[in-house]
């Protein structure tokens, strides 16, 4: 920080970064709350306790390798090249970047905003299995996609230099992709091996809904999770940089805020087409649901997440418009795949990140065509193709395929589904029974005293 | 003698890096660093291996419990 306005910067770029991650934290009060809200009352503590202990799981081990993965793995499995050992370095925990540091002060805050995400990505598949997945299993699931997965796909398509982005032109401004629809699949392919909840299905397998113990609990969680989804849009720019900090193409000396990929944008646009996308989401999610506050809230979200992929440079009207179709094709998907599949998603993750985020992309891909993926010289331009493999990339390949294997292996090894009578009894038995024990245990003693007296 | 190598901040910042106790320092060869990262990462599995076991402990408890049925139907009517 050698000149004033170097300083500036520097100190404005860290408190962003701060502060989106303080807004961001509220993402996480929102998944408990809607959690909990959606269980039933027998496994209210479980449930709580499932998505509260993936923060520090997924804090300690993004620490340990997520961040080094992200800085090391751009080139993919060898397709632009190798394992960045020097762009890795400063970010491995052995680093002395990796703590406090007067000469550093941007790591710290920028490897928070990336954690928060991760911690979305577990949060997103902790909803879909509650009521039958043991804590332990799913706590597993929650490091692999919230500091292996989630940040194997930010390097390759979620980087200025990643190789999605050079080959494929692949733009995911805000992570339709990156973060919703590779959480989406994953928790499909846990749901698919870890089975319904116990009467979810009749005999003949129609559906029935179980419905949600607290209906308000579940819609305040959903909106913390909008007001959380600011601070989530705003880490995902750069905040404040000049042409030549960024060194691609942009002539001049504008300075500007940014995308992931350096590519010009403002949070004025992200700001209209963030209420533009809840919008239409909320719209469509009334009348597709008939007024069902669920859904209605839950497309809020989806709208949002569809419009994500293009955000930094859609119309608001583009924004809502899109938003509209995400959210129905993701309600009509949802139950289509329950009926069809017989897939219990207890909360309709699976439909809400998953799918939206899946076509999301496509869209941006359509709506987008030919705009440039980045400001670097020589990199493929947005595509309908591109987004197409790279939504595949997402959902399939890092979401559904490893979570698929990983649960089939916890299946076997008998670590993945609590047994039927511990699902009936229901998950906090153990507590309820402690807290029945210790009141009359009081009472009794309350009652001896009164005698005594 | 100070852990984080300053006893005093007499100094100029732009010339100033990591400021953690023990950083820059070995340990038989092994940096301070890398000692803190293998116990960090042996404090994490052993979590998780603590935990899956405490698991288990509480599902037999609940599956061998003595009222089990009775209890089960208690649990299906508060829902």
């Amino acid at each position: 920080m050698d000149s004033n306005i170097a300083a500036l910067t520097t100190i404005f770029t860290e408190f962003y970064y701060w502060a989106t991650v303080v807004i961001m934290f509220l993402i996480h009060v929102g998944f408990c709350m809607y959690e909990v809200g959606a269980s039933r009352r027998r496994n209210h503590l479980h449930t709580l306790m499932k998505n509260t202990m993936l923060i520090p799981l997924v804090t300690i081990t993004f620490f340990f390798f997520g961040w080094w993965i992200y800085w090391a793995l751009p080139n993919g499995p060898g397709f632009t090249g190798g394992i960045l050992w020097d762009d890795g370095a400063p970010n491995a925990p052995w680093s002395e970047n990796m703590g406090t540091n007067l000469s550093d002060r941007l790591t710290g805050v920028f490897w928070a905003a990336f954690l928060l995400f991760s911690w979305t990505a577990a949060s997103i598949v902790s909803g879909s299995v509650i009521e039958r997945i043991r804590s332990g299993a799913f706590w597993i699931h929650a490091v692999l996609i919230g500091s292996v997965f989630w940040i194997v796909d930010a390097a390759w398509g979620w980087h200025y230099a990643g190789w999605m982005v050079q080959l494929l032109g692949y733009h995911d401004a805000y992570a339709s992709g990156v973060i919703h629809a590779i959480a989406g699949g994953y928790a499909l392919g846990v749901l698919v091996v870890l089975g319904p909840r116990l009467g979810k299905f009749t005999d003949d397998g129609t559906p029935r809904d179980i419905l949600p113990h607290n209906p308000w609990l579940v819609t305040i969680g959903l909106f913390l999770i909008y007001t959380g989804f600011w601070g989530f849009y705003a880490a995902c720019n750069v905040p404040l940089i000049d042409p030549e900090g960024i060194g691609g193409q942009i002539t001049g000396i504008t300075w500007t805020a940014t995308n992931i990929y350096l590519g010009p944008t403002s949070l004025s646009a992200i700001t209209f087409n963030f209420l533009m996308s809840l919008s239409g989401g909320l719209l469509i999610g009334y009348l597709v649901s008939k007024g069902d506050p669920f859904w209605t809230y839950s497309g809020g979200l989806a709208g949002i997440i569809t419009a994500s992929a293009g955000n930094d440079l859609y119309h608001p009207i583009q924004a809502m418009l899109i938003a509209g179709v995400g959210t129905y094709c993701a309600y009509k998907l949802h139950y289509w795949v329950e009926r069809t599949f017989k897939i219990d998603d207890a909360v309709g993750a699976v439909a809400v990140h998953g799918y939206a985020g899946f076509i999301g992309l496509i869209i941006c891909g359509f709506v987008l065509w030919g705009a440039p993926a980045s400001p670097f010289e020589g990199y493929a331009t947005i595509s309908p193709w591109g987004q197409f493999v790279g939504a595949i990339i997402m959902f399939v390949v890092l979401g559904f395929i490893p979570a698929f294997i990983v649960s089939k292996i916890m299946s076997a090894a008998g670590i993945l589904r609590v047994p039927p009578e511990v699902e009936f009894l229901g998950l906090d038995f153990r507590e309820r029974e402690a807290y029945d024990n210790a009141i009359a245990e009081v009472q009794a003693a309350e009652a001896a005293k009164i005698k005594q007296s | 003698m100070s852990t984080i190598g300053y006893s005093s901040w007499a100094v100029d910042l732009a010339e100033v890096g990591a400021v953690y106790p023990f950083h820059g320092g070995s340990i038989a060869g092994v940096s301070s660093e890398v000692v803190m990262v293998v116990i960090g990462v042996a404090f994490w599995l052993l979590w998780h291996v603590c935990q899956l076991r405490g698991e288990q402990e509480e599902i037999d408890y609940e599956v061998n419990h003595e009222n089990r049925d009775e209890n089960i139907r208690q649990s299906l009517d508060r829902y």
